[in-house]
């Protein structure tokens, strides 16, 4: 295939990824109460909107307390998975692996309404600790996956050295085992964070009331009318991705180095 | 009792890597249970109780979706929707990460954090971008307008042409990773044999690069495929209500008309249909070439 016409596609492809998510940025600042590009005239009105909203207020302060007991929550347990799946082999890690990795692989409507159905009968509906849980169990592939891959550049030994040594399982696993994997396992709960911020299909059906989501209360709004104050709203979470990606690669980076040191 | 201990310690490494864990390290099960719990045991009553109605066994809800032709016409534009941004998704991938793999480290990196911004931004902020770009009086069409091109507004938020492009960005992310990996790991000195045997760039690309990453683009193209089966934010939001998804009825079934058995029906044609894609790619992918 010729260079040039696959540059030109190439970059085509890019702009058209990174475009509509840049426009919103300058739309945010705009002081038209339509959307308009680019804005005539510049102010900070739908951000003093979003922050001096009592109900946004209220919405954010859910998301983001859900998301740190997620990470909190799914990070250690998809540890323990991914652990698990490092040790076994063959039949049993493959289906370690399928059950762990399913909340993953299947349509998030079913995860959905199999929570939204289970909550109904716990009385969980609407509740803080039912909205972690959903979130968590969403969360546990990412870490899986993540830790797993970390894991695979360990050296195997140097845990087998321990635990000849006299360590024990858990004093094997602190001391030896996640210092190696220690990037990966960040990485997996910064996953395991965005995962949780975003999610917005389970939200709609389990997480509404006293404790409304970010990210519902955003869907709701969306549906009646294209509102400014999301524009604002979106050019934060935006914000957070960015920060997000950029300590994604640093602990890529890292991890990869560990794994030259070790092996 | 010391060499007991001793025999102990030196067999624990080897039974590490044997079948099983000791049930003292239960704490190791506990993701497994959660995950079970939560998510495939409720999504298995769901599965049972389509199967009834009433407190008998029946097929009715499978039955009335069968005679009523509004389902037929879900299924379609689900399974038209995904084969379309799927097709699209590849037609663009393919020469992007192609691309993105033969240019120097810092360009491939700086690229592919092009890919990976959006990859990282909340689903429902890009689907907002692409309401706002494509809405009637949105920049799109005011610049299309303005460059006289055409000359009243295309109507593209709010339809299935919306749809499909708010998907296609969403998806290219999840089609272009996994192809870089896959086409990574094709050794380079394939393609310059080729030319250096007297092939052109392009014929050494369809005849010698190409199928050597088809495993690579039909393992992206089937996770696309099924993703986009699945799909409810984007299409409720830039379809207007002139697209409806499998799982935007589903969702409609259980907290308008609390429809249990209807939705759960459907939820299982869903995951059956997301199931034989799985199968497919483990019938299509040789063993080999899946990792």
């Amino acid at each position: 295939m010729s260079r040039a016409w696959l540059g030109i596609v190439a970059f085509a492809v890019l702009a058209f990824l990174l475009v509509p998510v840049v426009i919103v940025v300058p739309m945010s600042f705009s002081d038209a109460s339509y959307l308009e590009f680019p804005p005539r005239a510049w102010s900070l009105r739908w951000y003093q909107a979003y922050f001096g909203s009592i109900e946004w207020m209220a919405a954010t302060r859910t998301s983001f307390a859900a998301a740190f007991c997620t990470v909190l929550i799914a990070t250690p347990i998809g540890f323990a998975g991914a652990y698990c799946i490092d040790k076994l082999e063959g039949r049993p890690r493959h289906l370690l692996m399928a059950v762990l990795l399913s909340p993953q692989l299947m349509p998030v409507i079913l995860l959905a309404i199999g929570l939204f159905f289970l909550y109904i009968r716990l009385g969980l509906v609407d509740s803080f600790p039912g909205i972690v849980l959903a979130h968590v169990a969403l969360a546990i592939p990412f870490v899986v996956t993540t830790v797993v891959a970390g894991l695979s550049r360990f050296d195997r030994n140097l845990e087998n050295a321990a635990r000849s040594l006299g360590a024990s399982r858990l004093r094997a696993i602190v001391d030896v085992v996640l210092p190696q994997v220690k990037m990966s396992v960040m990485a997996g709960a910064l996953f395991a964070f965005v995962s949780s911020l975003d999610e917005v299909v389970i939200g709609l059906l389990v997480a509404g009331g006293p404790n409304t989501v970010l990210t519902r209360k955003m869907f709701m709004s969306l549906r009646d009318q294209v509102d400014p104050t999301i524009a604002a709203i979106s050019t934060l979470l935006i914000g957070i991705s960015l920060v997000a990606v950029a300590l994604f690669l640093v602990m890529e980076r890292a991890a990869a180095r560990s794994a030259a040191r070790s092996g | 009792m010391t060499t007991g201990v001793a025999a102990g310690r030196a067999a624990a490494p080897a039974a590490d890597r044997g079948r099983s864990l000791h049930p003292r390290h239960w704490p190791f099960a506990v993701p497994a249970v959660l995950v079970t719990l939560v998510v495939l045991l409720p999504f298995l009553w769901l599965g049972l109780l389509s199967f009834t109605d009433g407190g008998g066994l029946s097929l009715v809800h499978y039955q009335r979706m069968l005679e009523n032709p509004s389902y037929a016409a879900i299924l379609g534009d689900t399974v038209l929707l995904s084969l379309l941004v799927t097709a699209i998704v590849i037609v663009l991938g393919i020469p992007t990460t192609y691309f993105i793999v033969r240019q120097p480290p810092w360009l491939a990196t700086l690229m592919l954090a092009g890919v990976a911004i959006p990859f990282w931004t909340s689903l429902l902020v890009r689907t907002y971008a692409w309401m706002v770009l494509l809405q009637r009086r949105g920049l799109i069409n005011t610049w299309l307008v303005d460059l006289g091109i055409i000359d009243r507004p295309l109507r593209m938020a709010n339809s299935f042409t919306g749809t499909t492009i708010g998907m296609v960005h969403i998806m290219l992310p999840f089609f272009i990773f996994p192809l870089y990996s896959a086409m990574r790991q094709i050794d380079p000195d394939m393609v310059k044999a080729a030319r250096s045997l007297g092939a052109s760039p392009s014929r050494a690309f369809w005849d010698v690069f190409l199928p050597l990453a088809t495993p690579g683009i039909m393992a992206g193209g089937l996770l696309s495929f099924v993703l986009c089966l699945g799909f409810y934010v984007t299409p409720q939001l830039l379809g207007g209500g002139n697209v409806t998804t499998i799982s935007m009825k589903i969702q409609q079934n259980v907290t308008m008309y609390s429809e249990w058995g209807a939705s759960s029906a459907l939820g299982v044609v869903l995951l059956v249909l997301v199931v034989l894609c799985f199968l497919a790619v483990q019938g299509l992918v040789p063993r080999r070439l899946r990792q």
